[in-house]
């Protein structure tokens, strides 16, 4: 067994040059992190380096800065592939993000597979990026779109959901974790039941792939998309994961550049994968740094960080339950180091103004989760959101800034 | 021309107000209380159609008219929005349409709420002075 070094939570915390700054002449207090997390030194370093040092177009050149640039940009690829256990390369598709991933299989996929009458399941639970891209396909090709039911604290209602498969079920597509709410959902049982009657399985992995042990090959998911901002990398990047007979049995997405193998104005033929999903000149800067926001969580070990978060998580849990009036919903065990919450006539936004004042970043609103809201009966709530440089020192400073803002509203 | 110069004088108090506070919490807490203070809506008028809808909370903005001014009542379903809404009618309310289309409103950056409170979209504000200015356009005949 090789010797893990212990983890030592101001050490990450140099790493985040932002973490230095001042909001509102306080110390900056980030728990927005499942909105967007803040990035290492590092990958500022590699974004950098890369316009200083190795800026090329790739693929196609043969000169040195292309090839550099090329094989940089494949490593991140490969870096990739083993961070979610692909079987290969192939199988990863650099793209602009999450949403950007949904609506490639839902445009691409759908179009091939979905005929009238076929039905696509997603769950109460989902951000708005896993809903309209089904509206729009569903509407186009007269499938339908079902929708799991869940309870009051946002545990899908896996008997419904046994109910509601059927033949006609082609695609199941589901949060991973809740960004809503942080709860976890059982996507191993969902893979399972959903190929028993042989519907297809996405997850959406933009809460899960920084917090949980990602093997999309053990998981057995058809399909799997995440984006890099939210595990340390830039944003306006993130990856689609295609089991590799699906993609390559799917339509190309968008043509151009890249995606072709011969052009000719009488017929034209496609690379092959991954490229037949890459048309045009991408982000290579940025698709190039999230090898190195993979390798700063392998470095830190992502057990180590999960221990931490969860550690704030039971932290921030047992101090938010002793403010009168506050509610956590989505209070369950199996969750990720999120909470959501909600005051007893307090509006949520008046609190994030109020927090903001004292330096403190959460989110407040509906979480792009419209309809989760809805069967909530809430307008919102607010959550904060952690992550391996948040400390037990910057809870304590929320609970102080929340009392503070209640007595101030009430 | 005289009402211009009403509006920027209130515009002028009230930014002379909040230049009393020194820190940010009598700010707020001065918003707050205007908030709370402001007349309720009728009911009648809390219904979709005055309801101005932000990203994460809901202005309803009423107009009335009379003898050459425009009248304004309105709510908020959050505390310190309203307390904007109040600072709206306080400044607007019983201007004539002209005088409230041409207002700059420039007050809001000039009494030290954060930027994002005066600016962005989130709150709605933009969207309030909007509606006002429009309800205020149509009353006086002007668009």
């Amino acid at each position: 067994m090789t010797e893990k070094k212990p983890f030592d939570v101001e050490k990450i915390r140099q790493q985040f040059p932002i973490l230095q700054r001042k909001v509102k002449g306080k110390d900056l207090v980030y728990f927005d992190n499942a909105a967007t997390s803040q990035k290492p030194q590092a990958v500022i370093d590699t974004i950098n380096s890369y316009y200083t040092q190795c800026n090329a177009n790739i693929h196609r050149g043969l000169h040195t800065l292309a090839d550099e640039a090329t094989a940089k940009y494949e490593e991140s690829r490969v870096s990739v592939k083993e961070f979610i256990g692909a079987a290969t390369h192939q199988e990863i598709i650099f793209t602009k993000g999450t949403t950007d991933g949904i609506n490639i299989v839902a445009s691409s996929w759908g179009r091939a597979n979905l005929n009238a009458g076929d039905e696509v399941i997603i769950s109460t639970l989902e951000h708005h990026s896993n809903i309209v891209p089904w509206q729009m396909i569903a509407a186009e090709r007269g499938a339908i779109l079902k929708v799991i039911p869940i309870d009051d604290e946002g545990v899908i209602d896996i008997e419904a959901f046994k109910k509601m498969l059927s033949e006609k079920t082609k695609m199941v597509s589901i949060i991973h974790v809740s960004n809503a709410l942080g709860v976890i959902n059982p996507v191993e049982e969902i893979i399972k039941l959903s190929h028993e009657k042989n519907a297809l399985v996405m997850l959406d992995g933009a809460q899960s792939a920084v917090h949980l042990d990602i093997d999309v090959t053990q998981l057995d998911c058809d399909f799997f998309v995440f984006s890099a901002h939210k595990i340390y990398g830039p944003t306006g990047v993130g990856v689609l994961y295609g089991k590799k007979h699906l993609l390559e049995a799917m339509p190309p997405y968008q043509g151009g550049g890249e995606m072709i193998k011969e052009v000719s104005f009488e017929k034209t033929t496609y690379n092959e994968l991954p490229f037949k999903f890459e048309a045009g000149t991408p982000n290579i800067g940025d698709v190039i740094a999230i090898k190195t926001a993979i390798d700063f969580i392998k470095e830190e070990g992502k057990e180590a960080m999960r221990q931490h978060e969860d550690h704030l998580l039971m932290y921030a849990t047992e101090k938010l339950r002793t403010i009168e009036g506050l509610k956590i919903i989505g209070d369950v065990l199996n969750k990720v180091s999120l909470i959501s919450f909600v005051i007893d006539g307090v509006h949520p936004q008046d609190l994030a103004i109020l927090l903001d004042n004292q330096g403190i970043a959460v989110r407040t609103g509906h979480h792009c989760a419209q309809p989760l809201m809805k069967r909530l009966g809430i307008v919102g709530t607010t959550r904060a959101s952690f992550a391996a440089y948040n400390t037990i020192e910057e809870i304590d400073k929320l609970v102080v800034a929340l009392n503070k803002a209640i007595k101030m509203l009430k | 021309m005289a009402d211009i110069k009403q509006i920027k004088e209130i515009e002028q108090t009230l930014i002379e107000d909040f230049s009393l506070f020194d820190e940010w919490e009598e700010k707020y807490e001065y918003l707050i209380d205007l908030g709370k203070k402001l007349s309720p809506l009728s009911a009648e008028f809390k219904t979709e159609d005055y309801k101005i809808k932000g990203c994460q909370s809901s202005v309803w903005i009423h107009s009335s008219y009379r003898e050459g001014r425009v009248y304004f009542e309105g709510d908020s379903d959050a505390i310190i929005v309203k307390g904007l809404v109040s600072l709206m009618i306080m400044v607007l309310s019983g201007q004539q349409p002209k005088d409230i289309v041409e207002a700059p409103l420039d007050f809001i950056n000039q009494i030290g709420l954060s930027s994002h409170l005066a600016q962005t979209r989130s709150n709605g504000l933009r969207a309030m002075i909007k509606q006002m200015k429009m309800d205020a356009g149509a009353w006086g005949h002007l668009v």
